[in-house]
């Protein structure tokens, strides 16, 4: 189909119904007057359009794709009061520095989505238009959910201070580590790492995404196994400890059988991927309200969809949808570490997910007010190739409400594994102490953690084998507008 | 058994120095902190004794010092730790807990299985020193 240009026609009402093809923009998606009201959800969309499609209407387009529209005129809208289901694109800016890419805004009436649904607000913002000709890429960049529409969905199962609460622990990040290998070890052996990590100091030990239930390991083995890893090392130490059961299946009814079994074996917390979709994550979410069980979200495909500049879907807008689906940890980067993660985007994402009111700040890549009217935060989790040297920049990064969690850097440890543990706990603890005294973190922390290394062998063979270990490449995902410029 | 409870408990003991400067970090957050005591170490004892009520605007860490050094004296072998609270919108909870003090010895927990079905084992936690009543525990031997 052709895409007539941009200006808006001025036609007469009998003009707009004609049969046939018109400009989106002249069919009233786009509204430059249209000032948005506080009910209606927001969008802003990255859009680059096909060569010679005018930006404006691309920008149109994409409101009428993602609400009402079809590619030509029909007479039935005119049995609805079709201006108000229309979506409005009202602002259309290029992107800083990317020639051929533009920022569109665009407004929706709530009554266009169903109450509590992730999957409907989906189904319409990111439905149809993600393959629309006229568009070489579009990418979904940030929303504003109306706090109308927020109140409609449960929110975290727990939340941040739910979760400190239940598990008596204030002050200070929480620690982690995913039992590697990912793959391949009995329940036995599986076991014994989460003892090990557990006992040493860790506070969650975690299924990797693809653990489920394969030949090698039984879902309810494993479950049987852990749970006797956790209550032992709960026994030496005298503090709460959890594993994260992967209760992820092909089906939710056989989610709802493992997720039991994991409450009924005293489980603190269940595990769920975001390969199961948003539905089920939305079922999950209601069960871990239910029954008291704390309810871990690792992004398993994320990158597919949310790594590349010009195509897909921020994280920070699946941060959003997983803060109203109603779960309780997320993986949310960790800067230095071994995956994607500039720190001014990762920045944003912290924000979405543990404050309650975010200003728009462009520079975090954040474009729209977001206020949260008080639904509990999601605790992030940083994974991915951290380890003891870095703490002093994880804590200043990001912050005290945290799940660090260090695989290889507990597991790979020279010592073993408890003590790798220990040496995380140790860096933390030395960490927080010393910014609570008021030390500059990133310039006095590697003194700091030198400091508490000739206390402690594990933390000075972990400062020897990792050191100055860093994954130091360029960013794919960085905002396109630098601190200083104004909006 | 070394008791991991609080902050700063794989730390070695912090001095009253170290004490106050944590303190004083609360007081500069505008957290009010309280002393608490207890010889029920289980971890989900949640409500220790309290030493009086929280300590409300106060800007200098010495009054909460000289609190726990009271409590100190008057329970020296049970766990005391201080608590920081921040009262401000969406917290509403504990902001910092720290020990500082603990029994001289501390014999830890029993983990105690029973038997279920199709090798499920039910877990509970009994701390040896609770099999003594409330005030006798913790005797120095």
């Amino acid at each position: 189909m052709e895409c007539p240009g941009g200006s808006v026609d001025r036609m007469t009402s009998e003009d707009r119904w004609n049969p046939g093809v018109r400009s989106y923009a002249s069919m009233g998606y786009y509204d430059a007057d249209y000032v948005p009201k506080e009910t209606d959800v927001l969008a802003v969309f990255r859009v680059t359009p096909q060569p010679g499609v005018d930006p404006v209407e691309a920008a149109a387009a994409v409101a009428g794709e993602s609400s009402t529209a079809t590619w030509t005129v029909v007479w039935t809208d005119r049995l609805t009061a079709n201006t108000h289901y229309q979506a409005k694109a009202y602002r259309v800016d290029p992107v800083p520095g990317r020639p051929g890419e533009y920022f569109a805004h665009v407004a929706y009436d709530i009554d266009l989505f169903e109450e509590g649904s992730i999957a409907n607000l989906t189904s319409s913002i990111i439905g149809n238009v993600f393959g629309f000709k006229p568009l070489l890429a579009l990418r979904l960049e940030d929303m504003r959910i109306p706090v109308a529409y927020v109140k409609t969905f449960q929110g975290p199962a727990h939340g941040i201070v739910m979760e400190r609460e239940m598990l008596n622990k204030y002050g200070r990040p929480l620690l982690g580590a995913t039992v590697k290998p990912k793959l391949g070890l009995s329940a036995r052996n599986y076991g014994r790492v989460v003892f090990e990590a557990c006992r040493g100091g860790l506070d969650f030990t975690k299924d990797d995404e693809n653990i489920n239930s394969q030949p090698f390991m039984r879902w309810r083995d494993r479950f049987l196994y852990c749970m006797e890893g956790v209550n032992r090392a709960t026994a030496e130490t005298g503090e709460i400890k959890g594993h994260y059961l992967n209760v992820t299946a092909a089906t939710v009814e056989e989610m709802y059988e493992r997720a039991e079994f994991a409450k009924e074996l005293g489980s603190v917390v269940i595990m769920i991927d975001l390969t199961i979709g948003y539905s089920a994550m939305q079922s999950m979410a209601n069960w871990a309200r239910r029954n008291g069980v704390l309810l871990h979200l690792h992004r398993a495909g994320h990158s597919t969809y949310t790594r590349q500049k010009t195509h897909g879907v921020s994280f920070r807008v699946i941060a959003k949808w997983c803060r109203l689906i109603g779960i309780d940890h997320v993986h949310a980067g960790t800067v230095v570490g071994k995956l994607e993660g500039d720190p001014a985007t990762t920045r944003g994402f912290y924000d979405t997910l543990r404050l309650d009111h975010i200003p728009a700040n462009p520079a975090h890549g954040i474009y729209c007010d977001q206020d949260w009217a008080s639904m509990p935060g999601v605790m992030p989790v940083a994974s991915g190739g951290i380890h003891a040297g870095q703490m002093h920049q994880l804590v200043e990064l990001l912050g005290e409400d945290v799940i660090l969690q260090f695989g290889g850097g507990t597991i790979g440890h020279p010592m073993g594994i408890a003590a790798g543990a220990e040496a995380n706990r140790v860096a933390l603890e030395a960490i927080i102490k010393a910014r609570n005294e008021g030390k500059d973190l990133l310039r006095e922390g590697p003194g700091v953690l030198r400091a508490a290394a000739q206390r402690c062998g594990p933390l000075d063979a972990a400062l020897s084998t990792w050191g100055d270990v860093t994954f130091d490449y360029a960013a794919t995902d960085a905002p396109d507008v630098i601190a200083t410029a104004s909006r | 058994m070394y008791l991991r409870h609080g902050a700063f408990s794989y730390l070695p003991e912090l001095t009253d120095n170290e004490v106050a400067a944590q303190i004083r970090y609360a007081l500069d957050n505008d957290w009010p902190v309280s002393i608490e005591y207890t010889d029920d170490p289980h971890p989900r004892n949640v409500y220790w004794e309290m030493w009086g009520l929280p300590l409300f605007d106060l800007a200098e860490p010495d009054a909460v010092l000289h609190e726990i050094h009271d409590c100190r004296a008057a329970f020296p072998r049970h766990y005391v730790r201080v608590l920081a609270y921040d009262a401000r919108l969406g917290r509403q909870t504990t902001a910092l807990s720290f020990l500082v003090q603990r029994p001289a010895h501390e014999p830890g927990f029993r983990l105690v299985r029973t038997e279920a079905n199709d090798r499920v084992q039910r877990y509970s936690l009994q701390p040896y020193a609770t099999e003594a009543p409330a005030g006798a525990r913790y005797s120095p031997e």
